[in-house]
């Protein structure tokens, strides 16, 4: 029984990892190096990217420590700042923006992909990434001159239905958290259509016929098998909009009322990181300043890393067992 | 039974004369196709079909590859719906009633299928099983849990998943998920199971265990096989029929159409001179 064994080849040793390089032949060296030097620009930026501005915002950090992040307090003048009020505002649109545009997106994602004809989802789809490469100023204008307006409008509604909620009281001058949220909800829009098309275009035919198979409805088909089956890349576009909507500057603050405060009510108005710093760069005096707005850089840089973590965590252990 | 094997050798017969079989009206068949043209846009895929699953039976489907087989099985639980710019003609009868007329969702309860490569929901053991029930309104814990564990029963995969029924059927094997796929399809008690090429994806260890349930389920459950392997038709299947170009060449007790085949044309492919 063990004599074959012995004619056999010796298995290879295993290989240390540092000799996978060595382990190439021919054309895949340069292929490897070229590629390997194209994935490591990305981190480096990255580096660079906190690297500049941990460097640049010392003379903040050193003043105020940990309590930059607490303070609700941006007085210029007075040389006080805090980054509270903004890091608020841009959690409270981003959040506003998602809760928005998620159902909306993923609905029109699951009427593009399983329910429109052909041609009709390839037109919308089109439309919808055409709004994608809008930018992002000319969707401020479009939330100066249509949506706040708008929005005036249809607020005694607003108020008449959710009023009972502490987010809803309050005057409402049409600049606030509840426009700019809305706005980034439009923005974002797209990235959740077009991905989460895409992924549910790609579950395999199979998985839908084996639910029709089974006696279930188109409907049951999709809601039940489909869309589980891509969820992960749904989740994708999410995380993807989010990002975006975090870090969105100029359309929100056109809209956002520019005004440093913590309010429970969206429609007061607030200020997100990513506006005040494009409102008052250019105007900043002296170091402290200078260096306090360079912080709030950081801020949102670690914000969003912060975010996606939080989100990828709460999928990884929502995800029941037996999913993959 | 022997009812049936003389009435199908009569048909046999019919149509050497180049009569298209018509099923006689005391045969005990399952499923009856009478003159099924089938079109892809304007291609007809299928030309005339006429033949009767027998009740109680496995019946193999063969022939070269893009001869039709598999899109006539798919005509039998209207699951070619799902391609655009399809069409059926000709009349399909299910226990003598007729299948277009059956709710799409009922007739697909009634008549089961089984896929080509193995596909299972990405969820647990249990829920994949249950799926089918679940859909179709059973929603009862006591009634699930006995239905969920009778079908994996019948596909013979039982005694190798009790113990994890609510892991990811992703952890089993493929043959493994293939019997779930056929555990799945069995939950709503099916009267006939189309097989899709049940095994084109497997070993022979696993494509032997398959053979072996079809053996078993046929007491139960109606079978029809689509099948590239000759030798699989002849180890399972009571009757062969042979698709070529869009038409049924020849339909009969499997015995014959493999030593004594009336055409040409069977001759030559069960004999492995062409296709």
């Amino acid at each position: 029984m063990a004599t074959p064994v012995a004619e056999l080849p010796a298995a290879p040793s295993v290989r240390r990892a540092g000799s996978f390089f060595w382990g190439l032949h021919g054309g895949d060296k340069p292929a490897f190096l070229i590629t390997i030097s194209c994935a490591a620009a990305i981190v480096l930026v990255t580096c660079l990217l906190v690297y500049e501005l941990f460097v640049n915002s010392a003379v903040s950090r050193h003043k105020f420590g940990w309590d930059f992040l607490f303070s609700r307090v941006w007085d210029p003048v007075a040389g006080q700042f805090g980054a509270l009020p903004f890091v608020y505002g841009t959690v409270v649109t981003s959040a506003l923006a998602l809760v928005i545009a998620v159902p909306l997106g993923v609905g029109a994602a699951i009427f593009l992909s399983e329910l429109a004809p052909p041609r009709v989802s390839d037109t919308l789809t089109f439309l919808v990434e055409l709004l994608a490469a809008v930018p992002s100023v000319i969707f401020g204008l479009l939330a100066v001159f249509v949506l706040v307006p708008f929005l005036k409008q249809i607020e005694p509604v607003l108020r008449s239905v959710l009023g009972w909620l502490p987010t809803f009281q309050g005057p409402f001058y049409g600049f606030s958290l509840f426009a700019a949220g809305v706005i980034l909800a439009i923005m974002v829009l797209p990235f959740i259509i077009s991905i989460s098309r895409e992924v549910l275009l790609a579950v395999p035919t199979d998985q839908r016929e084996a639910a029709l198979a089974l006696g279930a409805t188109k409907w049951e088909s999709t809601w039940q098998v489909v869309v589980p089956f891509a969820r992960k890349g749904i989740t994708g576009s999410i995380f993807l909009a989010l990002a975006r909507a975090l870090g969105e500057t100029m359309a929100v603050t056109m809209v956002i009322g520019n005004d440093p405060k913590i309010s429970a009510s969206l429609f007061a108005p607030g200020y997100s990181i990513a506006a005040i710093i494009a409102n008052e760069f250019t105007e900043a005096t002296g170091d402290l300043y200078t260096s306090s707005l360079i912080e709030l850089g950081l801020v949102l840089f670690a914000l969003t890393i912060l975010i996606n973590g939080i989100a990828r965590l709460l999928i990884l252990t929502t995800t029941r067992r037996g999913e993959t | 039974m022997s009812t049936n094997v003389s009435t199908l050798q009569n048909l046999a017969i019919d149509m050497q004369k180049g009569v298209p079989m018509k099923p006689a009206a005391e045969t005990s068949a399952k499923l009856v196709t009478t003159d099924l043209n089938f079109y892809y846009g304007k291609f007809k895929a299928l030309h005339g079909i006429s033949l009767s699953v027998p009740t109680g039976a496995v019946t193999a489907l063969i022939g070269p590859s893009g001869c039709g087989k598999s899109t006539f099985l798919r005509t039998l639980n209207r699951m070619y719906e799902t391609v655009p710019l399809t069409r059926a003609e000709g009349a399909i009868l299910l226990d003598n009633e007729d299948l277009f007329a059956i709710e799409l969702s009922a007739l697909r309860r009634r008549v089961g299928m089984v896929f080509q490569r193995s596909n299972p929901f990405p969820k647990s053991i249990f829920d994949n099983v249950a799926y089918g029930l679940r859909v179709n309104g059973f929603a009862n814990k006591a009634t699930l849990q006995e239905s969920v564990e009778q079908s994996l029963r019948r596909a013979a995969l039982w005694d190798e998943v009790k113990d994890k029924l609510h892991e990811s059927a992703y952890s089993l094997s493929g043959g493994q998920q293939q019997r779930l796929c056929i555990a799945r399809a069995l939950a709503v008690n099916p009267e006939a199971l189309l097989l899709d090429e049940p095994c084109s994806a497997l070993d022979p260890i696993a494509t032997a265990k398959i053979e072996e349930l079809i053996l078993h389920l046929k007491r139960t459950c109606t079978i029809v096989i689509v099948t590239h392997n000759m030798q699989q038709a002849a180890r399972v299947a009571d009757y062969t029929g042979f698709f070529l170009l869009g038409k049924l060449i020849e339909f009969n007790a499997t015995k014959i159409i493999f030593q004594t085949p009336a055409q040409k044309e069977t001759e030559d492919y069960v004999t492995g001179r062409f296709g």
